[in-house]
């Protein structure tokens, strides 16, 4: 498939905007075309927020996403507000706290936030174990490009951590799908 | 080797395309959804030379890059709507006084604070007829993150030419999208410099221009004696009451822009040949048009696009032709219908015109287009 639509969605202050940017410069990195844009409110913290990802072989014209192939949830709140738009076949990836209501749509429910809260204990890099878990199970950028693009982003002192946090990111997607 | 391309924030490439045209001196009260431009100045000026400098309101910032022109430097402001209106009163000074500078507004949800984090298109015309007075003025609109870059280089190269406030109007959908980029070499750019004066310090007078309407400027500092005020002045610079000094003054400012307008007017269009209707936007609402065109297209619907690129001057010549064989005109735009005022003037009633308007804080989608043409069809 040549084009992703991906929505990354949580509240303010989960990273999940820089979780989009790593992402659409791993797609680069991957020589292929990608958009990030995001909405927020004008709260610093809380809230519903989200940022989404186009990732396409050819010119990305309107930069918005419309109905997903890849949606990431990280609060309920995020996930009832954001998660109408999925396409029939698309992707769903939320934290295992979800409530999905039933969704009748492929979900994969993961301990995402507990992964990072209390396995790898740094609640900042919540956000680098999503995009290993998004990566894993949608290979929609491949696993080099995305640790390159990652190291590129965090700050200095912090690599071991995240390349360990998107490492088990991965463990935690290739287990959902086997 | 290594490939050039990398994600790029559009208010990071406004920034990247200023210092790239010159660009030596930031003044701006930061707002969003522009704050990044005020950000990246900072980081980025002092590691070129160039200064940057936070002022204490909009209005301040304004005079600030006035003076920093004056003195011969390139210099430009961002904000957005709210901002845009406090400027607005020295940007009239900086027209009258011949100063070039850009002055950027990432367009937000307005009127006053609105809806400080949303796209809109609202000050279409205000960027035109923000400041009272007659007065001329330029303003480019991009709609990607590499066209910021050029437009943002475009913008200094026309206030340097034509001594004119040059408006980058942006909006908060290419201000804040980030999209792959490859920038051109520095050395594959085209930098227009400000005329400098041929006469000796004796002979200068800062406001007698040449046969292009164009006064040469000296930089303040130089020795060259100049006056500047925002008063109706003479050719020395210096305040004067006489009426037809004055309307030669006021004429000439004017015209100098109007004489050049084919040099300045740019605007882009796609499958415009065999359209039986064509998509009129700019900025942010051109890229859903774009898709709106494609996708109509696979259903056999004759549909082309029309962008200006400079929303002042008007693109308008082209749009008289296309006038001539088009069944109907969409204007697109984030606004309850500020451009369409002008493409209605343009195309009289040769065809029919549709309006797409949205004002609620979120962009215009491609399929909102899309029905509002299959609906008239």
């Amino acid at each position: 498939m040549g084009k992703y639509e991906i929505r990354l969605s949580g509240s303010g202050g989960q990273g999940l905007i820089t979780g989009g940017i790593i992402l659409a410069e791993a797609a680069i990195l991957d020589g292929k075309n990608a958009v990030q844009t995001q909405s927020y409110g004008p709260e610093a913290r809380g809230g519903a927020s989200k940022a989404e990802v186009i990732i396409s072989t050819d010119k990305i014209d309107f930069p918005k996403v419309r109905d997903c192939d890849i949606f990431l949830s990280l609060t309920q709140k995020s996930f009832d507000q954001y998660g109408k738009n999925v396409k029939e076949n698309g992707i769903i990836i939320v934290d295992e706290s979800i409530d999905t209501r039933n969704e009748n749509k492929v979900i994969y429910s993961l301990p995402i936030i507990d992964t990072a809260y209390n396995v790898l204990g740094k609640p900042m890099v919540l956000n680098i174990v999503a995009l290993g878990v998004i990566a894993a199970i949608t290979n929609v950028v491949s696993r080099n490009a995305l640790e390159e693009a990652v190291l590129n982003r965090v700050p200095k002192g912090t690599e071991e951590l995240n390349k360990k946090a998107l490492e088990m990111g991965y463990s935690i997607g290739k287990n959902a799908i086997k | 080797m290594k490939s050039k391309a990398r994600l790029m924030q559009g208010n990071e490439a406004c920034v990247e395309g200023a210092i790239a045209a010159g660009m030596r001196f930031f003044a701006g009260y930061p707002i969003t959804p522009s704050t990044e431009i005020a950000e990246f100045s900072a980081e980025k000026l002092p590691l070129v030379g160039g200064r940057f400098i936070q002022m204490e309101d909009e209005i301040a910032s304004m005079a600030a890059i006035i003076g920093a022109s004056l003195a011969g430097v390139k210099s430009m402001t961002a904000t957005s709507g709210p901002g845009f209106s406090l400027k607005q009163e020295n940007i009239g000074y900086a027209a009258l006084a011949e100063v070039p500078c850009v002055i950027v507004d990432v367009q937000r949800s307005g009127p006053s604070t609105g809806l400080p984090t949303s796209p809109a298109q609202g000050d279409i015309m205000q960027a035109r007829w923000g400041t009272h007075g007659d007065h001329p003025i330029i303003a480019l609109t991009p709609s990607s993150v590499r066209e910021t870059f050029d437009l943002t280089i475009k913008a200094f190269n026309l206030s340097e030419k034509y001594r004119v406030p040059v408006i980058l109007l942006m909006d908060e959908i290419i201000g804040h999208m980030r999209e792959r980029v490859e920038l051109p070499d520095i050395s594959e750019i085209e930098i227009i410099n400000r005329k400098k004066p041929a006469v000796s310090r004796e002979e200068y007078l800062p406001y007698k221009a040449d046969d292009d309407l164009i006064p040469p400027m000296a930089c303040y500092g130089e020795g060259y004696r100049f006056h500047v005020t925002g008063l109706a002045h003479d050719e020395t610079g210096f305040p004067t009451n006489n009426p037809a000094v004055a309307d030669k003054l006021y004429r000439r400012i004017v015209d100098k822009i109007e004489f050049h307008k084919d040099e300045i007017v740019e605007w882009e269009e796609q499958n415009t040949d065999d359209a039986d209707i064509i998509i009129i936007s700019v900025g942010g609402v051109a890229r859903a048009a774009d898709t709106a065109m494609k996708q109509l297209r696979e259903k056999g619907i004759k549909v082309g696009t029309y962008r200006p690129i400079t929303v002042w001057p008007f693109p308008d010549k082209r749009l008289v032709e296309l006038a001539d064989r088009v069944k109907a005109f969409v204007v697109a735009e984030m606004n309850l219908g500020q451009m369409v005022l002008e493409v209605e003037r343009i195309i009289k009633d040769k065809a029919k015109l549709i309006k797409v308007n949205k004002v609620n804080g979120e962009a215009i989608y491609p399929e909102e287009i899309m029905e509002k043409i299959e609906e008239v069809l």
